[in-house]
């Protein structure tokens, strides 16, 4: 299996299997990711199930998670298309508003460029597939613009210069 | 003006290394072009017709002398001498190799210009009023607001693929002159009773195929929530806009399909939320940008100086109609802003070379305080200027071809780039223009006929603003051949309208001769000269058009 989860530190293999919607819940133990929509349809039918994560699809509204949050070790989200901005919002309202604090991972159409907004959005974990972006991120080359102007999602960034809404990563010396 | 500090420095100068890998990955084949196409848009690099076209901002349509110099100096080393200025405070460039773009931004970034969101499905250059900061009428300068709303949009996160473009305008006057209401927010500065600042709120303005004016959501937003509000307006934007037709994904079709009540109920709702938190603008902060656009130490006025302005008048029949018509009224005694019109007759709107742009520069350094404007009418200004030295500006700009006494006339049309640049059009536009202006080029006839304006789109996309004109012009294609709709009664001011169809299209050719024919029954019907095409058509309606257009009541 190829090593497609990008961390922090480097990649690893994605140990999550996927539910199918006809799929019975499972009674073997494993790692299973469930959607959203099924998930919110009955949570009492995967209570069972130790390890659960989530998938959020791009128009599926990530509040009515908040009562179950504490279940989940991980939370995807699908991005079908890289221009469908969507999944951006879910993941600031899981982090800011809904105070997720499990891992937060984009899936789909996952591509260098936009796994700085990404981050910036509280997202901690990529699945990416797109071989120009896992040579380039293997080679630590990320692209991105490490001075911010507005406040978002991501732990490690503190005010920057003069104004309220500027930030710059922790660790970066300015 | 705004200085950038250091931060803005680097971080614009990032921006440019950013893109430079981008080009370099799209020329090495690792970024296809479709993956290419939103990453190159975001800063502004469209594919037109011919080439590949370059727009840069002008945030809130202010710039310095410096700062037009150096945009004259790309268009001379990597255009073809001149530059385009557009209806959003823009500039294109025609003629730029991609792999040239890098290059160009690193030279604009030295004098603190960029190109970023001036396109793709973001938060796009924020406009103002092109008089902010001069208007004798403007409750307080907008562009404090639109630099704070420019630099937190600048990169955001959240909203860089917006269901479809997001564009602001900020007008500081009650007399809108930046088309609030046809943007998707719309902010017009206001003082509760109190005195304090705060905006009066307008969301799903837009032009465009499905044009709409923008709905009040609120009539008095304090100053300090500006940030957190427009939070609020983008997230339900990007969670609930259209995506499934590109035509419908503007805010505005939310707006419409929503109802005002649940959209307004929703974004109050995600206010509550984000507000009283980081986002709040501190009032200190509000005051070291706004201490940026304190405006320039003004001339007093001296005793002689109205008089012999008069006498000048008097004596150079010329100069006085360029007074009547180019400056407008200023909030310090003695002093004007002048409008410098990029409508020379038979020319093409907006068009400037390389050498008309530096003698702007010159008379703004000169005369002007070191300060220049581009209006959404696509003419440069001058807004701080003493009436006392128009008439040596006057003869400079006459020199140099620049001083069309046409502002607000019916020969200050609007046109954009159409069939001769853009890959969309289904019709010429700016050869209209140019021939609509010939037409009724004989200063005394469109003086005689007063404010009139006259916008042309060459496709259903407005960017001519065809739908807010007084006179719309909208070429479309019929059975290969180009066609003019015109729609009359249009406007883009505190009373905006969208113009209404008046019947069948005109050929190419007979499109000029129509518009004659509804200036001429116009005049017929007038009841003054004070009476504006625009006031008369409200109070006639469009039967005396038709009939004069079509024979047909
Ligand atoms: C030549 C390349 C250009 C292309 C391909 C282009 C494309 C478009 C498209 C597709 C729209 C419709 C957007 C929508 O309804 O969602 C649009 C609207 C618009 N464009 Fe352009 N445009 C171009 C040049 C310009 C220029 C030169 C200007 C300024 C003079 C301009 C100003 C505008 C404005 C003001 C709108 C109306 C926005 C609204 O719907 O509210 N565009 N453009
Ligand atoms: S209105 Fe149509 S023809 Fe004119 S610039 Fe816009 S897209 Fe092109």
């Amino acid at each position: 299996m190829q090593a497609d989860i990008y961390k922090e530190n480097g990649f690893s293999i994605d140990d999550w299997q996927l539910l199918e919607e006809d799929q019975a819940v499972p009674t073997e133990p494993g790692r299973f990711l469930v959607s959203l929509e099924r998930f919110v349809a009955a949570p009492e039918a995967f209570a069972d199930l130790r390890e659960i994560a989530i998938l959020v699809r791009a128009g599926d509204d990530v509040t009515v998670l908040a009562p179950h949050l504490d279940r989940f070790t991980m939370v995807a989200i699908e991005f079908a298309a890289f221009s469908d901005g969507r999944g951006y919002s879910s993941a600031r309202l899981l982090r800011q508003r809904l105070c997720y604090r499990g891992e937060l991972r984009a899936v789909g159409d996952v591509l260098l460029d936009q796994i700085p907004l990404m981050r910036r959005c509280g997202f901690d974990a990529f699945k990416v597939v797109h071989e120009p972006t896992r040579r380039a991120l293997e080679t630590g080359h990320l692209a991105e613009v490490p001075l911010y102007l507005q406040p978002a999602a991501r732990p490690d960034e503190q005010p920057a210069g003069a104004r309220a809404w500027a930030r710059s990563p922790v660790g970066l010396a300015r | 003006m705004y200085r950038y500090d250091e931060f803005d420095e680097s971080f614009v100068s990032s921006r440019v290394a950013q893109f430079r890998d981008q080009v370099r990955r799209r020329l090495s084949g690792d970024l296809s072009e479709d993956q290419f196409k939103p990453l190159r848009l975001m800063n502004g690099v469209y594919l037109q017709l011919h080439a590949y076209m370059l727009r840069v901002a002008i945030p809130y349509g202010t710039l310095n002398a410096r700062q037009m110099r150096k945009l004259a100096e790309v268009a001379r080393t990597y255009d073809r001498g001149y530059g385009h200025f557009t209806t959003r405070q823009n500039i294109q460039f025609n003629w730029p190799r991609l792999q040239d773009v890098p290059d160009i931004l690193a030279e604009l970034a030295e004098v603190e210009m960029h190109a970023i969101q001036t396109s793709g499905n973001c938060i796009r250059n924020v406009t103002a009023d092109h008089f902010a900061g001069a208007a004798a009428d403007e409750v307080a300068d907008p562009r404090p607001y639109a630099e704070i709303l420019r630099q937190w949009s600048s990169l955001h996160p959240e909203f860089s693929f917006l269901p479809r473009k997001f564009k602001i305008a900020v007008t500081g006057a009650a007399h809108d002159r930046a088309a609030v209401q046809v943007h998707d927010i719309g902010l017009q500065l206001v003082r509760d009773e109190a005195g304090s600042i705060g905006f009066t709120v307008f969301v799903g303005g837009g032009l465009g195929r499905t044009p709409m004016v923008a709905r009040k959501v609120r009539d008095f937003l304090p100053e300090t929530d500006l940030l957190a509000y427009t939070e609020a307006i983008l997230r339900v934007y990007n969670r609930y806009g259209r995506r499934d037709n590109k035509y419908k994904a503007r805010v505005k079709i939310l707006m419409h399909e929503t109802g005002l009540d649940t959209l307004r109920a929703d974004i109050e709702r995600e206010f509550e939320e984000v507000r009283s938190g980081v986002l709040d603008l501190p009032k200190a902060e509000v005051d070291r940008i706004t201490a940026y656009f304190a405006p320039p130490p003004f001339a007093q006025e001296e005793a002689g100086d109205a008089d012999a302005f008069a006498q000048a008048l008097d004596s150079d029949p010329a100069l006085a109609v360029f007074a009547e018509r180019n400056l407008a009224p200023h909030k310090a005694p003695g002093y004007a802003s002048l409008t410098i019109s990029l409508k020379p007759i038979g020319e093409a709107p907006g068009d400037a070379s390389a050498e008309q742009m530096e003698l702007v520069a010159d008379l703004a350094e000169t005369f002007g305080h070191d300060e220049i404007r581009v209006s959404h009418e696509q003419n440069l200004v001058l807004p701080h200027v003493r009436r006392a030295d128009v008439p040596e500006i006057f003869r400079r700009l006459r020199g140099a071809g620049l001083a069309e006494a046409n502002a607000g006339l019916i020969t200050d049309i609007i046109a954009c780039p159409g069939m001769d640049y853009c890959a969309l059009a289904t019709a010429r536009s700016i050869p209209v223009a140019q021939r609509i202006s010939e037409r009724f080029a004989a200063s005394g006839r469109q003086q005689e006929i007063g404010d009139l304006k006259v916008k042309i789109s060459g496709c259903i996309n407005a960017c001519g603003h065809h739908h807010v004109g007084h006179i719309g012009i909208l070429g479309v294609e019929k059975k290969g051949e180009e066609y003019y709709q015109i729609t009359l009664g249009g406007s883009g001011d505190e009373n905006t309208a969208i113009g209404q169809i008046v019947g069948r299209g005109f050929s190419y050719d007979g499109i000029v001769d129509a518009v004659e024919t509804v200036v001429d029954t116009y005049l017929g019907l007038r009841q003054s000269p004070q009476e504006d095409f625009l006031a008369a058509y409200r109070r006639v309606g469009d039967a005396p058009f038709k009939e004069a257009l079509y024979g047909t009541a």
